[in-house]
């Protein structure tokens, strides 16, 4: 099979390549187009800030490409944010394939939203033998609120989705490579699909 | 609901565990990619790797000790000790690392902070704190605790938060060691008046030290090394019994 990591400059993107080699496979670190357009599964991984990513995307000429990818896509925490329509950090317009947007967290909470919390409402072939209120691994300080694309929601000060799901464009909030075992399962159902 | 957080701290020299451990399953109590794999399979929530080698130009054996860790582990982890440049933390993120703990250099420089927060994000700046008890005021130490610095902890805590860090490492000379328990009156005021997660350090001996510095003190996470690696309390034991006292946590 064959696995692209999108990798535009943002953050830890050799964690996501270390977990699919725990499973036993080969995930290329790439920027290059022809090479993600032939990929079996493509994985959007990202860390940092929404504005600035964006720029990134647009260096590689990716903001145009992500969209059209016809492959299951998996995008990871800030990458899960960038396919939405808008993020309320650095007041960003994104990739748009989640018609909804990232909004930041109400200033009672403790912001970023860190550590391992629960996974409630799960409904996608991506959480396969995963039970409800299992917990995986978070770190975010903006969210995006519960839609009907949510595939499993999260409660932090307010309910918010955890993943998403639209067509061939999976995403999760949470980091799976950082998830212990959920993480695996969830890794492996995705490149099941 | 997000659970509290239980994190063993290793101390690492030239890229070997220095501490001592009594695991009998370990083969090599030296190596820290196999007690990092062991504490992440009792159900440490998150790993933090201390080095304590003196100067940066012994870096190497980190970095490539943080990428075998990021390679065998799958839980997340932080890096400590000795940064004080932004190529330190990138080499360091790049190799694996999810977040970076600086210290002593922030206190020099408190810049430093802004800088590493706009580059890699906060969420991955964890601005560690020494601070002692003097006079009835929490003085803030750097450099091991070796050296007295000019600022107060909640003063100074207070600074990082606003310069960008995205956790605050606590620990209380006070109470480091003696295993009395940790601090419950300064771990408290940092949870209540910081805006960011609070990582208490220093004085766990038993379990229920960390049952109540979780419900009294109101921290979001509780970080500790001898008693982990002694095998004085097991991860496992520690959670069920947080759990019996009311504390979210993930087992």
């Amino acid at each position: 099979m064959n696995i692209s990591i999108i990798d535009y400059g943002a953050g830890n993107v050799k964690s996501v390549q270390f977990a699919l080699e725990r499973l036993g496979y080969k995930g290329e670190l790439t920027s290059d187009a022809n090479e993600i357009l032939q990929a079996d599964k493509v994985i959007f991984p990202g860390v940092g800030e929404a504005s600035t990513a964006m720029e990134a995307l647009r260096l590689y000429g990716l903001d145009s490409l992500i969209p059209s990818l016809k492959q299951p896509v998996l995008g990871i925490c800030l990458g899960m944010q960038l396919m939405c329509t808008r993020s309320e950090e650095g007041d960003t317009d994104c990739l748009d394939i989640f018609p909804t947007e990232s909004l930041e967290f109400p200033n009672t909470l403790k912001v970023p939203h860190v550590g391992w919390n629960t996974l409630t409402h799960l409904k996608s072939p991506l959480f396969k033998q995963i039970e409800p209120m299992v917990y995986t691994y978070f770190v975010h300080s903006f969210y995006v609120p519960v839609t009907k694309y949510t595939v499993a929601q999260t409660y932090y000060g307010l309910p918010f989705s955890a993943a998403l799901v639209k067509d061939n464009f999976y995403a999760c909030q949470f980091h799976p490579e950082k998830s212990s075992k959920t993480g695996e399962q969830i890794l492996k159902n995705f490149l099941a699909l | 609901m997000l659970a509290k957080r239980i994190i063993p701290c290793l101390d690492i020299k030239n890229g070997r565990t220095v501490k001592g451990t009594n695991f009998v399953q370990l083969k090599d109590a030296g190596d820290p990619v196999e007690l990092a794999r062991i504490y992440s399979e009792q159900g440490a929530d998150e790993l933090v790797f201390l080095d304590i080698t003196a100067t940066s130009d012994k870096r190497k054996p980190l970095i490539s000790l943080v990428e075998k860790i990021a390679r065998e582990i799958n839980i997340p982890f932080t890096v400590g000790g000795g940064i004080s440049r932004t190529e330190d933390v990138k080499d360091l993120l790049r190799a694996g690392a999810d977040k970076v703990s600086i210290n002593s250099a922030a206190v020099q420089r408190p810049e430093l902070i802004g800088e590493l927060a706009a580059k890699f994000g906060k969420q991955c700046i964890v601005l560690a704190i020494d601070a002692n008890l003097l006079d009835g005021r929490w003085k803030v130490f750097t450099h091991g605790g070796r050296e007295e610095s000019r600022y107060e902890l909640f003063e100074w805590a207070k600074e990082g938060e606003k310069l960008g860090a995205g956790e605050i490492l606590f620990t209380a000379m006070t109470r480091d060691g003696t295993k009395d328990g940790f601090e419950p009156e300064a771990n408290k005021r940092l949870a209540q008046m910081l805006r960011i997660p609070v990582i208490a350090s220093g004085g766990a001996g038993k379990m229920e030290h960390f049952s109540d510095v979780f419900a009294k003190s109101g921290v979001d996470a509780a970080l500790a090394a001898s008693v982990f690696h002694y095998g004085e309390i097991k991860i496992k034991d520690l959670k069920l019994k947080l759990k019996q006292d009311g504390i979210s946590v993930r087992i």
